[in-house]
């Protein structure tokens, strides 16, 4: 049941229950416990909006930030990820395998916005070598949603 | 001048569902519940190999019965579904569409006279595609009470010392009815008695939301009297494509294949070299479109209930087949009338033989959003319908 919920409001955080219920053809109260109870298992993290800012007048900056670092003694990778996701303007922090370490986005107002939080909070961190940033120039597709262009029916109106 | 058209041409019916359509191609505006093909693209990666065969220059005929690689495909698939063991290099026949495969059975079959047994509401081309064939068709009139499956004693019923064929259209358009492994035993049993050779329409097989769908070529002694019909067109969503397969005793597929030799020549070869692909690696998403087709399903009967209308629960393909008898008027008339008032299209009854009157096709290859805008006119008609009968 958990799962079949999980894939329905992937993509839908804002279904109704009792709606969400009769497509699974599971009982309405079940599913609402169901859903308290990973929310509070930490399964369901959160409910959001998927937002496409290129469309509104408020401007934001993304940016990729390859990472590279000596993990520390004990400790490996875990706390130098949280000296850098404790900043709120970062948005996701990921361990990575490969040439890197950490896969850093960031979001800002501005590109200088940006170059500032590398050049002084991220790269003099102790344990930081090297940063790479990468600005996101068009987004295409986010969250599974492909922002490019809109889904429209070309079918014929009426087909046997 | 002489007449340039042929008696027998002249005299088939032209289609229900193009009258109504002249109608709906009006309509700007209108929502749209009407359509018989699936609201998903096909995969990215089958379009992705159809664009990689042109890449490559893979434009030229494939042999009459299609790519051999295809037709192996296809016999595995058939396995794993639980079908007969079919034999790709003689016993599966790659065609335009299932549309062609029907119509390559009739013909390859029918002397002139022969009867064809034909369930209906049904698909509308086994009619025309039998008189074409020299057959004449023999109708049963399906029942809501049995949930639209065919009873065996209506299929006694309707045999005749020259019943040759009984076309099996399930899981069903326009009806969304399913025959289940005990309904096929029955009818298996008195198509046997009666040495019949059934026309096997399983093209909606992937779409069946109980249990999976049973072929009644796997049941005893049905593969060498059973031509099975199946494509790409509703599990894959490739209705452009034109693609779809028959299968069945090599004696009748040579003769089919003979048949689509002379007037197709072979299927699009793009086409084939997209399906492969499908078939290797499309199982997760057949998965994928048939759960969503499921919980659309499961919101529309839901909504029939709360606002009353009477229809039985279908478990396949993706339509519902409400009864709107209640209202007092034909089939065309409240599809007329729901157009002009409400500006939704949904299909007569009627369009699928004379004894879907009474009832209209509501297809779920929509998005639930979609349906909630329509469902809402619906229900804002059938309102307005019932407080003008209690007036």
């Amino acid at each position: 049941m958990r799962n079949r919920i999980l894939k329905a409001i992937e993509h839908d955080g804002r279904v109704d229950i009792g709606e969400l219920a009769i497509r699974l053809g599971l009982d309405e109260t079940a599913v609402a416990n169901e859903m308290s109870e990973m929310e509070k298992e930490g399964v369901i993290c959160g409910y959001f909006t998927l937002i496409d800012w290129d469309k509104t007048d408020s401007q934001t900056v993304t940016a990729l930030i390859e990472v590279r670092c000596t993990p520390q003694r004990g400790q490996g990778f875990d706390n130098i990820a949280e000296r850098i996701y404790k900043y709120p303007e970062v948005t996701s922090v990921y361990l990575i395998s490969g040439g890197f370490d950490f896969l850093v986005t960031l979001e800002g107002k501005t590109l200088k916005e940006v170059a500032t939080f590398v050049t002084d909070k991220l790269s003099v961190q102790e344990s930081i070598l090297s940063c790479a940033t990468h600005f996101i120039l068009e987004k295409y597709k986010e969250h599974g949603t492909i922002l490019a262009k809109k889904y429209e029916d070309e079918r014929m109106l009426i087909t046997p | 001048m002489r007449n340039p058209i042929a008696d027998k041409v002249s005299s088939l019916k032209s289609s229900g569902i193009r009258k109504f359509f002249d109608i709906v191609s009006e309509m700007k505006d209108a929502v749209s519940l009407g359509v018989g093909e699936p609201d998903f693209d096909t995969p990215w990666h089958v379009r992705d190999e159809g664009i990689y065969s042109l890449e490559k220059g893979r434009t030229f005929y494939t042999s009459n019965s299609g790519l051999l690689a295809l037709r192996e495909e296809i016999a595995d698939y058939l396995v794993r579904k639980d079908c007969p063991q079919y034999n790709p290099r003689s016993e599966v026949l790659i065609t335009v569409g299932g549309s062609e495969a029907i119509d390559l059975a009739c013909r390859a079959m029918l002397n002139p006279g022969d009867e064809v047994i034909i369930p209906e509401p049904s698909y509308v081309s086994y009619v025309p595609c039998t008189i074409m064939a020299g057959g004449k068709p023999v109708i049963v009139n399906l029942k809501a009470e049995n949930d639209f499956r065919l009873q065996p004693q209506e299929l006694e019923a309707a045999i005749t010392p020259r019943s040759k064929l009984l076309i099996l259209p399930y899981p069903n358009n326009p009806t969304g009815a399913i025959m289940e492994r005990g309904d096929l035993e029955g009818i298996a049993e008195i198509v046997e008695k009666h040495d019949l050779i059934v026309v096997s329409d399983e093209i909606y097989a992937e779409l069946s939301y109980n249990e999976p769908h049973v072929s009644i070529a796997s049941l005893p002694g049905m593969r060498e009297r059973t031509i099975l019909i199946n494509g790409f067109s509703k599990a894959f969503a490739m209705t452009g494509w034109r693609l779809g397969y028959a299968c069945g005793p090599q004696e009748i597929l040579s003769q089919m294949t003979k048949l689509h030799q002379y007037c197709i020549m072979c299927a699009p070869t793009t086409s084939q070299y997209a399906a492969i692909e499908a078939l290797k690696h499309g199982d997760d998403d057949v998965v994928r479109m048939r759960d969503a087709y499921n919980e659309r399903r499961r919101f529309l009967m839901h909504e029939f209930r709360r606002m009353g209308l009477p229809c039985f629960e279908p478990f396949g393909a993706f339509y519902v087949f409400p009864d709107i008898s209640e209202f007092g008027m034909d089939s065309e008339t409240f599809c007329t009338e729901l157009l002009q008032k409400e500006k939704v299209a949904v299909v007569p009854g009627t369009a699928f033989g004379d004894c879907g009157e009474g009832f209209v096709r509501i297809s779920y290859a929509y998005s639930i959003e979609n349906l909630k805008i329509a469902l809402a006119r619906l229900e804002k008609y059938i309102t307005e319908l019932r407080g003008r009968s209690q007036s």
